[in-house]
């Protein structure tokens, strides 16, 4: 479903601050993959789904979605392969736009937008039983303005609208590491569920062990802009995470000694 | 002093009263240009200063040659889009900063304004050619200037509705939330911006019919009148509809700021402020305003409030 041959990203190229964000960095993902993905601070996983959605032109190599080249793409004319979530709850949804406003929005990614109403009333219809399937109550109050919403519902509502028309690939990048935990892990479980129910392909960027551990078939960890790590099926079920530490150890001669992934 | 207000009389106020209604409707024509880039598109537009003189220009200038007075309003609207563009390219295109595009632009119009109209002024007179509008006939025109802003309030109402609209408001928004959608941000800008300059340069078409004349100075400070007319309507509207809020009335809303500017600026004219002093009143009007939300929001959390409460638990 996504295929990254020998993609490599510097930024700050010819300055002291040059760094290497991604050095020929592989990675396929089958048909309904949920790969999460590990390591410290500038490792290189958001550059890695950032370098996905097309947020600026990779220097080398070629990604695929769905057998699509899109690598000359910039981010907006990939949108209807992605479904994305950001980390910042604020920067995923319109908060001067009604809730339906927004899932309108989202119900045209990929589509022309044209002089047509913004909103059918088939339409309304169906986005207040997918905003009952959330469980917030929100498919009450389908006209409040989204700015009104609390940090948790923006993100449910964002995950609704990444997955509203079914993306090829589902990007979900630290989409709960600006929540309190009891959001962030109901947030985790929605995601899983969407996922699980609409049997998408979904790259997960996380910070946290426990949860890169207890989500997904498949859990990558990256370091310097390398993927270290690739662990799947039974070994990925398996996993714990004094497993995780020492095969970072192994695997990089260092410790993983960054206080945000192993406080978490 | 009881001789400056034996001066005053009360009649002269209410004589002029019809002239700032006329001009407010005409220029909140602009307002509402202003509306799209300050409040939707969150564009700070400078081209308002240029493109207004442009509109005048050209609707005068076709006028005097003969061409009927709607189309020569028309063909000011195009002109005035065609500005709106070359600040949006040279912002999306180019990379300049959006501020500074416009201010390029605007005074690239100047040099444009002046070698359409030949000179620094034309005068166009009501008795010669048929306008739209004149400040000799007050009540006509402000028929025909309400006419006009409910033409335009009803078609922004649906344009803005729409998926190419709702596109434009989730651009000027949260951009991240608009690519991550499809939207092409940088075509949504150069659609609002040009939008946005057609009404100004429509608003200086008929500002020049007014007036009778098309003056290369007339757009000097417009888009300041232009915010006062948004700020007021705003303030007006979120305290009068709290929770109530409906696009259209918040698009009437900023017609009548620009009504309220012009019936202040009356008041402060039949006071006998100086006329020289009437920009630095308008700037002051419009810091005043747009310094009101910040002071308000201060008053209730600010360090010099934290350092009273919390010095007083130290004592």
């Amino acid at each position: 479903m996504l295929d990254l041959n020998n993609v490599c990203k510097a930024f700050n190229v010819g300055t002291v601050n040059e760094k290497c964000a991604l050095s020929s960095v592989d990675l396929h993902l089958e048909d309904g993959d949920f790969v999460t993905v590990i390591g410290s601070n500038g490792a290189g996983k958001s550059t890695l789904l950032n370098a996905v959605a097309g947020t600026w032109p990779v220097d080398s190599g070629s990604i695929l979605i769905d057998g699509q080249n899109v690598t000359g793409l910039p981010d907006y004319q990939r949108a209807s392969l992605l479904g994305r979530v950001f980390q910042d709850p604020m920067i995923g949804t319109a908060a001067n736009m009604m809730i339906e406003e927004n899932l309108a929005l989202a119900a045209r990614r990929g589509k022309r937008r044209g002089l047509r109403w913004q909103i059918t009333p088939a339409e309304r219809e169906q986005f207040h039983e997918r905003l009952k399937e959330l469980g917030l109550g929100l498919e009450d109050r389908m006209s409040v303005k989204v700015g009104l919403l609390s940090g948790g519902q923006r993100q449910a509502l964002t995950l609704l609208m990444a997955t509203l028309r079914r993306p090829k690939l589902l990007l979900l990048d630290e989409h709960t590491a600006a929540l309190d935990p009891t959001t962030a892990a109901k947030v985790l479980e929605l995601s899983d569920r969407v996922i699980a129910e609409n049997k998408l392909t979904a790259l997960m960027v996380t910070h946290n062990m426990k949860d890169a551990i207890r989500h997904g078939n498949r859990l990558i960890m990256m370091n310097d802009g390398k993927i270290i790590l690739d662990i799947s099926g039974e070994e990925k079920k398996q996993l714990t995470k004094a497993d995780l530490l020492q095969k970072f150890a192994e695997v990089s001669g260092n410790t993983l000694e960054n206080d945000r992934v192993l406080l978490s | 002093m009881l001789q400056y207000f034996a001066s005053l009389n009360f009649l002269t106020l209410v004589k002029v009263l019809p002239g700032d209604i006329a001009q407010g409707l005409i220029w909140g024509i602009l307002a509402l240009g202003v509306f799209i880039t300050y409040k939707i598109l969150d564009f700070a537009d400078l081209t308002v200063d240029g493109s207004f003189a442009t509109g005048g220009a050209v609707t005068v200038m076709l006028i005097l040659a003969g061409v009927p007075t709607p189309v020569a309003l028309l063909a000011a609207v195009l002109a005035g889009c065609l500005a709106g563009l070359v600040t949006a390219l040279l912002h999306t295109m180019l990379g300049i900063p959006g501020i500074l595009a416009s201010i390029l632009t605007q005074i690239a119009l100047f040099s444009i304004n002046l070698n359409i109209m030949g000179k620094a002024n034309q005068a166009v007179s009501v008795d010669q050619y048929r306008l739209v509008l004149s400040s000799r006939f007050n009540p006509q025109a402000i028929l025909s200037g309400a006419v006009f802003v409910v033409l335009i309030i009803a078609a922004l109402y649906w344009y803005f509705g729409t998926e190419q609209g709702c596109a434009i408001r989730a651009t000027g928004c949260t951009p991240s939330m608009a690519k991550a959608q499809g939207i092409n941000i940088n075509t949504m800008k150069i659609l609002a911006l040009s939008l946005s300059n057609g009404l100004v340069a429509l608003s200086g078409g008929l500002t020049a019919q007014y007036q009778g004349f098309s003056d290369i100075n007339m757009g000097r400070g417009a888009i300041v009148i232009g915010l006062a007319a948004v700020i007021i309507g705003d303030v007006l509207f979120s305290a009068i509809l709290k929770k109530r809020q409906n696009f259209a009335v918040r698009l009437c809303f900023v017609v009548i700021g620009s009504i309220l500017y012009y019936i202040v600026i009356g008041i402060v004219l039949w006071l006998k402020m100086p006329t020289n002093d009437m920009k630095l009143f308008t700037a002051i009007i419009v810091a005043i305003f747009l310094a009101v939300p910040y002071l308000k929001e201060r008053s209730r959390s600010s360090f010099t409030r934290a350092a009273k409460n919390g010095g007083k638990q130290n004592a």
